[in-house]
This record gives C-alpha cells, structure tokens and sequence, in this order.
C-alpha cells in the first residue's frame, strides 16, 4: 500500500463523507417526493417523474455542465447572490450527486408506496391517526424495505459517480477529488499496481452491495408471507 | 340547512364514485344494529365508505345521534370522525403485533370507556396479543380487526361485510363474537352485508339497496313480513322476533316467551324473567288450519288472520298472518300448498289456525353463548334448535 499517497486516504473520507451526506440528503428529499409520486393523481406527476429520470439517460457530463451553468462562477445563482458559486465546493458536489442518485432512490421509496395502496393509510385514518401521524407510524414502516434499497443504491452510486462530479468540483486533490477520479489519474500514469489495487476495493464494495440489496429483499418478502 | 336529529343516524348520499351511481337516503335509530342489505354490487360498500369520511360525495349529509359530520359545509376528515370501521379484509398492520394493532387507535390516557381487558375477553383475544398478524387464521384476523375498531372508542361500529372474506368454519366461529357486540356494548352497529342468513340474527333495523338506491328501510319484522318486498315472498322468508321471557316450566324443560298474540313454549334452558330473547320462525315451519286441532304434538298453536297470499313459484304460497284472535299481534310468514291454498278455501281476511313446528332461539343474552356451544358441539353456536 506504499504507492498510495497520502492525498489518496483523503480522498476515501471524502468519497465517504460526500456518499453520507448524500444519501441522507436523498432519503430526506426523496421520500416525500416517492409519496407525493406514488399517491397524487395529479398529471404533473409523470411530467416531474420524466425530469426526476433524466439523469438516468444524460451523459453525467452533460448534467455536470448544465449545473456548472447554473451554479458556476458565471451562472444563474451568482448572477442572483451577487458572485456565490457553488463550483469546485464540497456543496456543489453534494447538488451534483444527489441530482444524479435522485432517481435511483426516488424509484424505490415510490415503488414501496405504490405497492402498500390506500388500505393501510385509510384505516388508520378510521383509527383517528391524523395523515402526518398515520405516514410515520404506518406508511414508513410499511415502505422499509423500500427505503433500505434507495439509501444502498444512493450511497452506492455516489461513490461511483465520476462526471458529474469531475465538472462541478474540479477534481481539486484534498477538496473535490473523489476515488474514482483518482483511477483515472493512477492509469494516465501507468502506475497498474495502484489502479488494480483500487478498482478492485471498488469492485469488491459494488458486490457488496449488490449482495445488500439481495438479502434486504430476501428477508423482506420472508416478513410479508 | 338540515339539522341533525338526537336518537338518528341519518344519511343522504348522492352523486357518483368511481362512475358508480349513488342515491342513498335513510334515517335509522343510533341504538342497536341497522343492516343494510343488498345483492352485491349495489352500492353498500359506498355508503359505508362515505359515512366513514374515504369517500366525500359534495352532495352529502351525514348526521351521528346529533353530531353532523358531513353537510353543505362541513366535511370531517375521517381521522376526526368517532368511528369503528370494519372492512371485509381485516387490514391489520403487517408490523405491528397483534397487541400493538389494537392499542393503535386507543386514546393515550387511560381510562377508557371501552377497556382493553374488557374488548380482549369479549372477543376472546388473550392468546393472540403477543402474536404478528401474518400467523392468524382468517377468522382471528377479524377478531382482531373488530377489537381494534372497539378500542378506538367508537360513536358508531360499522361493519362492511366482516365476514364476506371468510370460509362456512371462520363465520361459524366468528358469528357469536358479531352478535354479542351490540348487547354487550351499548354502541349503534351498522352491518353490511348480503347475506339475510346472518342478519336476521341480530339485526333490529333493516335497510334494503339496489343499484345504489334504497328500496325499504324499516324494523326489519316489519320488512320481513312486508308483501311488497321480495323478503317475504323468497324461499328462505322467515321473520325475526323480540319475545320476552315471561316463565319456565321446570318438570318440562319448556321457556315461556311472550309474543304480542302469542304465548310460545319451546324447549330450552331457563332465562331470567322480563329479558328479551330473539326468535327465528322460518316460513316453512308454520302451517295453517281452519279449525284448532284437537289433539297434536304441536305445542304452538294460535288464531290467526290472513293478511296477505304471495304466490311462490307455480305450487306453494306464502301467507302473511297476524296472530290473536282478529289479528291484533305480531305478523309471521307460513309456506303451505297451492292445494291445501284452495282446498281450506283461503283467502285475505280468514281467521285459521298457526301451528308453529319450530321456534329458533337466536343469540340468547343468558346464559353465554360459549355454554350453548360448549354443551351441544354439534349444533351451530348460538342458536338452540326447538323441533315441539
């Protein structure tokens, strides 16, 4: 492990860090946004699951480059606040991150909503839970499983994510430089050993999680029969 | 504006749910069990869901003992409504065990008017709290279900076909637990369902739908014995009575119970005097005669009054008779032969004689149901057959 630099242990807790905030911020903004999905019959619901979706089929560059457009140094937000940029920040590659894993935990949490129906919501209704009261104690657990597959596939996918967060953090060694991006650099070098080494623990940690979810869903139809 | 009535539940619902049809209207006492029956499909399940506060139809009124929870301006969201509500499929809470599914709708401070000992014994909960829902049986889920909506502290108990989903051997089991609620519990039941089987058992209000409209609401004797409705003229027409105990012969095993026109004798186990026992008398044990027999082993004989002939398909009729000399009392139905119909010369307003072969005693108050069922396994619980 002695050809790995000092500068590359960084990069692990900020690839950890990045992937935690991440993830949190997704569950936060994501779950409601999975209920509203799943239960309003509302048509905008399509329009705005299509946009949730798009980072799904966008080169990540290319939603990069929209959000270095609007946040960049010459975006939108600095033109409103007067020069803050979220560009080459710890923040920017939080936006940056949860806009691309948004869909990935957006589908899960919203399939688990769907797939529960009106019943349970309805009859603690009857039972005098108010509807924000009825969400936590019925809804929530009811969409566990759900909620456990979007926060592995978010976490998972922020820690893989390369483009997005190549364009709006600048790959700043110490600041903004992720794991991945250090792949890059070890082969550009041709240091093999080094790049092995990493993409193996990437590869190593993707199975795991795959191996997660795999059991999350075995040991939740087993509860449900 | 309307105003609500002390004593009533009323209801008026119209408009369409889910390009469903619905011109509901009906006003039942808020006491004992009004039924609302009809064939499948005919909207019942709508007006339960309405009165529920699931379904908001803008033309709707609504009104509980008083209480308004539904007119031109107002709308209570069903959280905010006092209301038990019993679905087809139990619905209890997959995550919760059974004990945390009951307390669910408990208000947190203790005491409760309805106590969780009291509704755990009266549906005989105790070995199921500690369990999860997905290792019930159909009919303990129903249980469950019914104990959860008592414990929410309910103004009103509405049961939307609680026993639909279940097999002969579930209802059979969960049956006694349904017909001991209304006694024991002084709280106004609304039962759906489409079965007349089991609502003639304990139902004292009878309200009939079809295609989301309602036909006759009334007692549901009065209903029964109706000749416009096709209750009375059905195969299966029978009417269900209120009698009071009013002795016991102890050398016979034979109850006293007093019938407006009627002394009846039926072989059963004693009841305390003065309390009120329901009665089954199907039309197919009743006969007639025009003359009071002599000699028989028909313990029930009384004069009664033809008050109607509903002809039954292309051999037998029904008759509507009023018991008591002049036909004063209380109406029953008998199934005889278009033969015997023509050959004792029958028509509307001959006196004849009724002879009742058997009287069922349904949902006896005392002793407990369990002691019926336990003596006589084989018999249906809850219901004492009488051949005299």
């Amino acid at each position: 492990m002695d050809g790995f630099s000092p500068e590359i242990w960084q990069s692990l807790g900020l690839t950890i860090e990045l992937a935690s905030v991440t993830t949190v911020i997704l569950l936060i903004v994501g779950t409601p946004l999975a209920w509203w999905l799943a239960r309003s019959k509302s048509l905008w619901t399509e329009a705005v699951a299509t946009i949730i979706a798009l980072p799904l089929v966008l080169p990540p560059t290319v939603l990069g480059f929209c959000l270095l457009a609007l946040l960049g140094p010459v975006g939108l937000l600095a033109s409103l606040s007067g020069g803050r940029t979220l560009a080459f920040t710890f923040t920017g590659l939080v936006v940056g991150s949860a806009l691309s894993a948004l869909p990935l935990v957006v589908q899960p949490i919203r399939n688990a909503f769907a797939a529960m129906g009106d019943r349970p919501m309805e009859i603690a209704a009857t039972l005098r839970a108010s509807p924000l009261y009825a969400f936590f104690t019925v809804a929530l657990p009811l969409a566990r499983p759900g909620l456990l597959t979007a926060a592995v596939l978010g976490f998972a996918h922020t820690i893989g994510t390369f483009g997005v967060v190549l364009m709006i953090g600048g790959n700043i060694p110490g600041r903004t430089k992720v794991l991945s991006a250090f792949l890059v650099d070890f082969v550009q070098e041709s240091r093999w050993r080094e790049a092995s080494w990493l993409a193996g623990a990437m590869a190593t940690f993707a199975v795991a999680v795959v191996l997660t979810l795999t059991l999350i869903d075995k040991y939740s139809r087993r509860r449900s029969t | 504006m309307r105003t609500a009535t002390p004593g009533r539940i009323e209801i008026a619902f119209s408009g369409s749910i889910a390009s469903f049809p619905l011109d509901t209207q009906f006003s039942v006492p808020a006491k004992g069990v009004a039924a609302i029956f009809g064939p499948p499909g005919s909207g019942k399940t709508a007006v339960a869901r309405c009165i529920a506060g699931l379904e908001r139809l803008p033309a709707g009124f609504c009104a509980i003992d008083g209480e308004v929870w539904q007119d031109e301006t107002t709308f209570r969201p069903p959280h905010l409504r006092p209301i038990g509500y019993v679905s087809q499929e139990a619905s209890l809470f997959p995550h919760l065990s059974v004990r945390r599914n009951l307390l669910y709708g408990a208000p947190k401070p203790k005491p409760t008017p309805i106590a969780f000992d009291e509704v755990v014994e009266l549906l005989d909960l105790a070995p199921l709290l500690d369990r999860s829902p997905s290792h019930l049986s159909g009919g303990e889920r129903q249980r469950v279900a019914m104990g959860r909506a008592l414990l929410s502290q309910p103004r009103l108990l509405v049961m939307d076909e609680p026993l639909a989903a279940l097999d002969s051997c579930a209802k059979r089991e969960i049956l006694p637990f349904v017909e001991r609620l209304p006694e024991k519990l002084a709280l106004p039941m609304i039962y759906i369902g489409h079965d007349m089987a089991e609502i003639e058992r304990f139902a004292d209000y009878l309200v009939m739908m079809e295609r989301g409209m309602v036909t006759a609401a009334g007692p549901l004797h009065v209903l029964q014995t109706d000749p416009a409705l096709p209750l009375a003229a059905s195969r299966e027409a029978a009417v269900s009575l209120n009698a009071m105990v009013s002795g016991y012969d102890g050398r016979y095993g034979l109850l006293l119970l007093r019938l407006k026109g009627a002394r009846l004798l039926v072989p059963a186990p004693p009841l305390a005097l003065g309390v009120h026992q329901r009665l089954r008398i199907a039309a197919c044990d009743v006969s007639v005669a025009r003359e009071a027999p002599r000699a028989g082993s028909i313990l029930n004989v009384f004069p009664a009054r033809i008050r109607a002939c509903l002809p039954l398909g292309a051999a037998e009729i029904t008759l509507v008779l009023a018991l008591g000399t002049g036909g004063s009392g209380t109406e029953i139905l008998a199934r005889i032969t278009r033969f015997s119909f023509d050959s004792l010369g029958l028509k509307d307003g001959v006196d004849v004689f009724a002879q009742l072969e058997h009287v069922s005693l349904l949902s006896a108050s005392e002793p407990p149901l369990q002691t019926i069922a336990a003596s006589t396994p084989t018999a249906e619980p809850g219901q004492a057959s009488a051949a005299a």
